[in-house]
C-alpha cells in the first residue's frame, strides 16, 4: 500500500483516497446485491444492461451453434433415414389414441356441461428457442429468444415434448429465462399418478428432485410418476414431472426421502413450449374459516405460495 | 532469501484504447460457450487484475464495478456478486502492485494466484451465505489455470508497449 497511499503532492490530481474508493464501491455492491436478491426491485436495472449484454453474448454464442450447425448438416443420410422411420413408426403407435383424442375432448367437454363444472382450459404457447445456458454456476437456468417483444411474462410454464421442464423467472426485451425445475429450491406442485395424492416437488441442484414432507409410511414406490397438480394456477394439471427413482426410509424421521428424476429433457438444448399464462384461479375462501385441527393443510398452502412466489 | 530485481525491457507508455479493447475481447472470452468447460479461467478477472497492477491509475475500481455489473446481468446472477468480487480484486492488485512488479514472471504469477483464488471464494462465500447450492469444487479451478495464463497474458498484453528492438547508437536509452 505504500506506493499509492501516501498523501498526494497538491499538483497531482489522483482524486479520492483508494480506500475510500473502495468503501464507496463496496457499499454500492452488497446494497444492490441485499436489494436485488431480497426484494428484486432492480430489474429496470438488469433490463437496461441485458439490452447492451445480450446481442454481444448471442454473437458469442454463434461459433458454437456453428458447430452444431455443421455437424447436424454432415450426419449421415442413413441416421436420418432411421429417424425418420423412427419416427413414423411412432407416429403410428400413437395414432389410434391421437385419433380419439378429438372425439374425446368434444364428448368430455359435453360431459363436464352436463355436470354443470367449468371447462377445462385449453394449453397454448409458443415454441421457444434455448439461446444458452446461463453461465452462474450456482443455479440452473437457460435463456430462451422470446421475450417481452412476444408477450413472455414472468411466470409462464415451459415445457418440452415429454413433460415440464420449468419456469419463465426473468422477461428481457428480446430473452428470457427460463429457471428448471432442477434449480435449487424451485418447487413444482404436483400430484402422484397412481395414487392421486398431492404433495410438492423440490430441486435439490444436482439434477434430482426431491419429493419432501411425505409421511414414512406414504403410498409411494419406486418408478411413480409425477404430473402437476394444477392447484397452484401457474402450471396446467396433468403435465408430467419427474418419475420417482429411490425412496429412503428411515424411521429415525417422521419423512420419507424421496428422490426423483425429470421426465423432461431439462438439461438438454433444443426448443422449449412456453404456455400461456392460465385464467386467474377462483378467489380462495376467507382464512377465517380455517379449521385448527388440519395440521398439513396450512404448510401446503404456504409451499404453494412460494412456488407461485418464485415467478415474481 | 533477498530478491534480486532483474532489470526488465523499458516499456513504452500504454495507449488507452488498447486497455479497453483488451478489456472487451476479455468480456467476450467470458460470453463464449466454452465458459462452461471445466477449468475456464474467469478472463475478465485475469485481465482487470493485469492492468490493476501495471496500470492501476487508468485501469481502478471504477472500471472493475462497472465490468462485475456487465458479468452479473451476463452471467444471470445476483446483482453486486461480481462488483463485489472485482472490486476488492482491483483495489489488492493495486495496493500490490509495486510488490508484484518487483519480481520475475513467476513470482509474480505465484503472488497473483491468492488475489484469483480470493475473488472467486468471494463469490462462492456470498452464494453460498445466501443459500445457493455449492457447485462443486471444479469452479475453484478456473483461478489456477488463469494463474498459469499469466505468463502468454503478460506478453500479449505488453505486446503494444515493447520497443523495436533496433541499435542505434545516437540514441540514450
Amino acid at each position: 500500500m505504500a506506493g499509492i497511499d501516501h498523501a498526494p503532492p497538491p499538483f497531482f490530481k489522483r482524486g479520492p483516497a483508494p480506500l475510500a474508493l473502495l468503501t464507496f464501491y463496496i457499499a454500492i455492491s452488497l446494497a444492490i446485491f441485499v436489494v436485488d436478491l431480497r426484494f428484486r426491485s432492480l430489474e429496470l436495472l438488469r433490463q437496461s444492461i441485458a439490452l447492451v449484454v445480450d446481442p454481444v453474448q448471442r454473437v458469442a454464442q454463434t461459433p458454437g451453434s456453428l458447430v452444431d450447425h455443421a455437424a447436424t448438416y454432415l450426419q449421415g443420410l442413413q441416421a436420418l433415414q432411421q429417424e425418420n422411420q423412427l419416427l413414423k413408426h411412432n407416429q403410428l403407435t400413437t395414432a389410434p389414441n391421437l385419433q380419439r383424442l378429438a372425439h374425446l375432448e368434444t364428448e368430455n367437454e359435453r360431459l363436464r356441461k352436463l355436470l354443470a363444472v367449468k371447462e377445462r382450459e385449453q394449453a397454448n404457447g409458443q415454441v421457444a428457442q434455448i439461446l444458452y445456458t446461463a453461465r452462474d454456476p450456482f443455479s440452473r437456468k437457460v435463456i430462451v429468444d422470446k421475450g417481452q417483444q412476444a408477450g413472455i411474462v414472468a411466470g409462464q410454464p415451459a415445457i418440452d415434448e415429454a413433460g415440464v421442464v420449468g419456469q419463465v423467472t426473468r422477461v428481457f426485451p428480446f430473452s428470457a429465462e427460463i429457471t428448471l425445475i432442477t434449480d435449487k429450491d424451485q418447487v413444482v406442485p404436483v400430484q402422484i399418478v397412481r395414487s392421486g395424492q398431492r404433495s410438492v416437488v423440490f430441486g435439490l441442484g444436482n439434477g434430482q428432485l426431491e419429493l419432501r414432507y411425505m409421511p414414512a409410511n406414504a403410498d409411494i414406490e419406486v418408478g411413480d410418476e409425477l404430473v402437476t397438480s394444477g392447484l397452484d394456477g401457474i402450471y396446467l394439471p396433468g403435465f408430467p414431472v419427474a418419475r420417482v427413482v429411490n425412496i429412503e426410509r428411515d424411521n429415525a424421521y417422521s419423512f420419507a426421502r424421496i428422490f426423483c428424476v425429470p421426465v423432461a429433457g431439462v438439461e438438454n438444448f433444443g426448443e422449449v413450449m412456453v404456455l400461456d399464462p392460465r385464467q386467474p384461479l377462483p378467489p380462495a375462501p376467507p382464512a377465517s374459516s380455517g379449521r385448527p385441527g388440519s395440521g398439513d393443510k396450512p404448510s401446503l398452502r404456504s409451499k404453494k405460495r412460494q412456488a407461485s412466489g418464485k415467478d415474481n | 532469501m533477498q530478491p534480486t530485481f532483474s532489470s526488465s525491457r523499458i516499456l513504452l507508455p500504454v495507449r488507452p484504447w488498447f486497455i479497453y479493447f483488451s478489456l472487451i475481447v476479455a468480456a467476450l472470452l467470458n460470453f463464449l460457450p466454452t465458459a462452461h468447460w471445466p477449468g475456464m479461467p474467469d478472463w475478465i478477472a485475469l485481465v482487470l487484475c493485469f492492468w490493476s497492477i501495471r496500470e492501476s491509475r487508468k485501469v481502478g475500481m471504477g472500471w472493475a464495478f462497472v465490468l462485475g455489473l456487465l458479468m452479473d446481468v451476463a452471467d444471470g446472477a445476483v446483482l453486486g456478486q461480481h462488483c463485489f468480487a472485482y472490486v476488492l480484486l482491483a483495489y489488492a492488485a493495486a495496493a500490490l502492485s509495486r510488490r508484484i512488479l518487483w519480481f520475475p514472471l513467476l513470482q509474480q504469477a505465484l503472488q497473483v494466484m491468492p488475489l484469483l483464488i480470493g475473488a472467486q471464494v468471494l463469490q462462492a462465500l456470498m452464494r453460498l451465505a445466501v443459500g445457493a447450492e455449492f457447485p462443486g469444487w471444479g469452479y475453484f479451478s478456473g483461478p489456477l489455470v488463469a494463474t498459469l495464463l499469466w505468463f502468454p497474458a503478460t506478453f500479449i498484453l505488453l505486446l503494444p508497449q515493447y520497443r523495436p528492438v533496433e541499435q542505434d547508437p545516437n540514441r540514450p536509452i
